[in-house]
């Protein structure tokens, strides 16, 4: 329940009387903000007073009469506060004339009423500047929230970035000032964990560009019939070398052909970061198992690994950004910490779903659907 | 005149330990590596180093602070140097400039990353020839 302040400042004490009386007990519904909101009310019988109310306890609705004794309703209008939060006044007019309306407006005014209004009148009135109110500061509250999540990630961006940028930096002024004398041959390993460093500073940028393109939507999609066998296929030719050095055997089982309506570069994407996450984290001498299947229009996706497997605590946040769970399992494992996050992202274009399923020391099992999207007659 | 001088160097990450480690023992310290708090005090518990370099954020973000206190308390003579990086990311942020602090934060001397290696290697001499 929002509760809004509203000051009705009018100099009939009939009029003050008759509006509490309608909107004393007046509760109504902000069908889009879904909001519940009631009204604490307030009266003032001149200008003076009302300016002076205004400035110890802002009102958020000022229901204020044009034709006042002292100060007129313009000039109280003229001199409302133009900072802080915004106050929005229903300015109650005798006679409905352009002119007021004009000067009015131009002062900030929101809305009019003319005299003599009827009870329905009023609350219709009252009940569409609430729902300004309420849906305005929806939007600001909103646009804050995702600003400050914005500027979070950009934190966060800039440390991933900065740490693989100062190792490198540290590594190179090792070179520099011949630090291990002049034999090249002595700096092998440091030139081999710059390499490396680099590597993991342009992956996290290719797939930051990946995902901003995810989230941008105005990426080309291009839904065309694929076939998920054979981009699983080309997955595992990705991994090849990586899996051949740490031993670790993958296995494919799908039928010969899985035809499904898509964007292949989604498919791509989300198989690519699965297989290559499978093969990372895996034990040397381990194997993934790749199931693929087709289910009517839904795709079901199940990468299993024998690898080093995630705490039940950290498999809840393994889908946000930059979340790399630290270990002394994954200190040697480089990563972007964006992978899973664009693979949940590509998942949920597809109506679809993503889980994961571990036990730490024995493996990780994780499991997609995509639901098919239809196809664009060219 | 360094060569009986051992460095525990405490950092999460490898290459931090790598650059670290090449510098000092081409400067004829001898080094003992810990990849986390744990590991460094698990060290500490069987030896004694002369002198400590310490990271800041390591498995939680004041990890380094903890280990300080732990080596002080038990070796109060050993001085340690914080590294850290970690201002503009965690929000921590300290100074040992005033008493305050000095009491609060036990390290000597506290170096920003990345560390130049002259300005390291004269911080250690420094603090092992007060």
């Amino acid at each position: 329940m929002e509760t809004l302040k509203l000051l009705i400042v009018d100099d009939e004490p009939g009029m003050r009387m008759g509006a509490i009386r309608t909107l004393k007990d007046f509760r109504f519904r902000v069908r889009q903000a879904d909001a519940e909101v009631a009204l604490l009310l307030d009266q003032a019988e001149s200008g003076e007073e009302g300016l002076e109310k205004i400035a110890s306890d802002a009102p958020d609705i000022l229901l204020l009469d044009h034709k006042l004794p002292g100060i007129s309703g313009m000039q109280v209008l003229e001199r409302l506060p133009k900072t802080g939060r915004e106050i929005l006044t229903i300015v109650i007019t005798a006679y409905a004339s352009i002119d007021t309306a004009i000067k009015a407006t131009k002062e900030g005014a929101y809305d009019f009423l003319s005299k003599p209004f009827t009870p329905s009148e009023l609350k219709y009135a009252v009940e569409k500047a609430a729902a300004h109110i309420v849906l305005t500061r929806r939007a600001q509250h909103l646009a804050e929230e995702r600003k400050r999540i914005r500027f979070d990630f950009i934190r966060v961006l800039g440390h991933e970035l900065k740490a693989p940028l100062s190792s490198v930096e540290n590594y190179v002024s090792l070179l520099q000032n011949k630090t291990l004398g002049s034999n090249l041959a002595d700096y092998e390993k440091v030139v081999q964990r710059s390499a490396l460093r680099l590597e993991q500073m342009r992956k996290l940028i290719v797939d930051l560009l990946d995902m901003t393109k995810i989230e941008s939507g105005n990426r080309p999609r291009e839904i065309t019939l694929c076939d998920l066998r054979e981009i699983a296929e080309r997955a595992i030719e990705g991994v090849e070398q990586q899996a051949a050095a740490k031993q670790v055997c993958l296995e494919l089982h799908a039928p010969p052909v899985l035809p499904f309506s898509a964007d292949r570069s989604d498919c791509e994407m989300i198989i690519n970061n699965l297989v290559s996450n499978a093969v990372k984290y895996n034990k040397d001498g381990g194997r993934v198992d790749i199931t693929l299947n087709l289910d009517n229009s839904t795709a079901r996706i199940t990468v299993s690994d024998t690898g080093i497997g995630i705490a039940q605590d950290d498999t809840a946040k393994l889908f946000n950004e930059f979340v790399r769970i630290k270990n002394e399992h994954t200190r040697n494992i480089l990563g972007s910490g964006l992978g899973l996050s664009i693979v949940k992202r590509l998942v949920q274009l597809y109506d679809g779903e993503v889980s994961v399923n571990s036990e730490p020391g024995a493996g990780s099992t994780f499991s997609l659907t995509l639901k098919s999207e239809p196809q664009v007659q060219a | 005149m360094s060569e009986n001088i051992t460095v525990l160097i405490v950092d999460d990450d490898l290459d931090a330990l790598e650059y670290e480690q090449i510098i000092l023992e081409q400067a004829g310290y001898k080094v003992a590596r810990a990849e986390s708090r744990a590991e460094a005090e698990e060290w500490i518990a069987g030896g004694k180093p002369d002198i400590a370099l310490v990271d800041l954020m390591m498995e939680t973000p004041d990890a380094g602070f903890v280990l300080c206190h732990h080596i002080k308390k038990k070796y109060p003579a050993t001085p340690i140097i914080m590294l850290t990086c970690v201002e503009s990311e965690t929000g921590i942020e300290f100074d040992a400039a005033t008493r305050e602090e000095r009491s609060w934060v036990k390290a000597d001397a506290l170096l920003k990353k990345p560390v130049r290696q002259e300005q390291l290697l004269r911080e250690m001499t420094r603090l092992l020839n007060p």
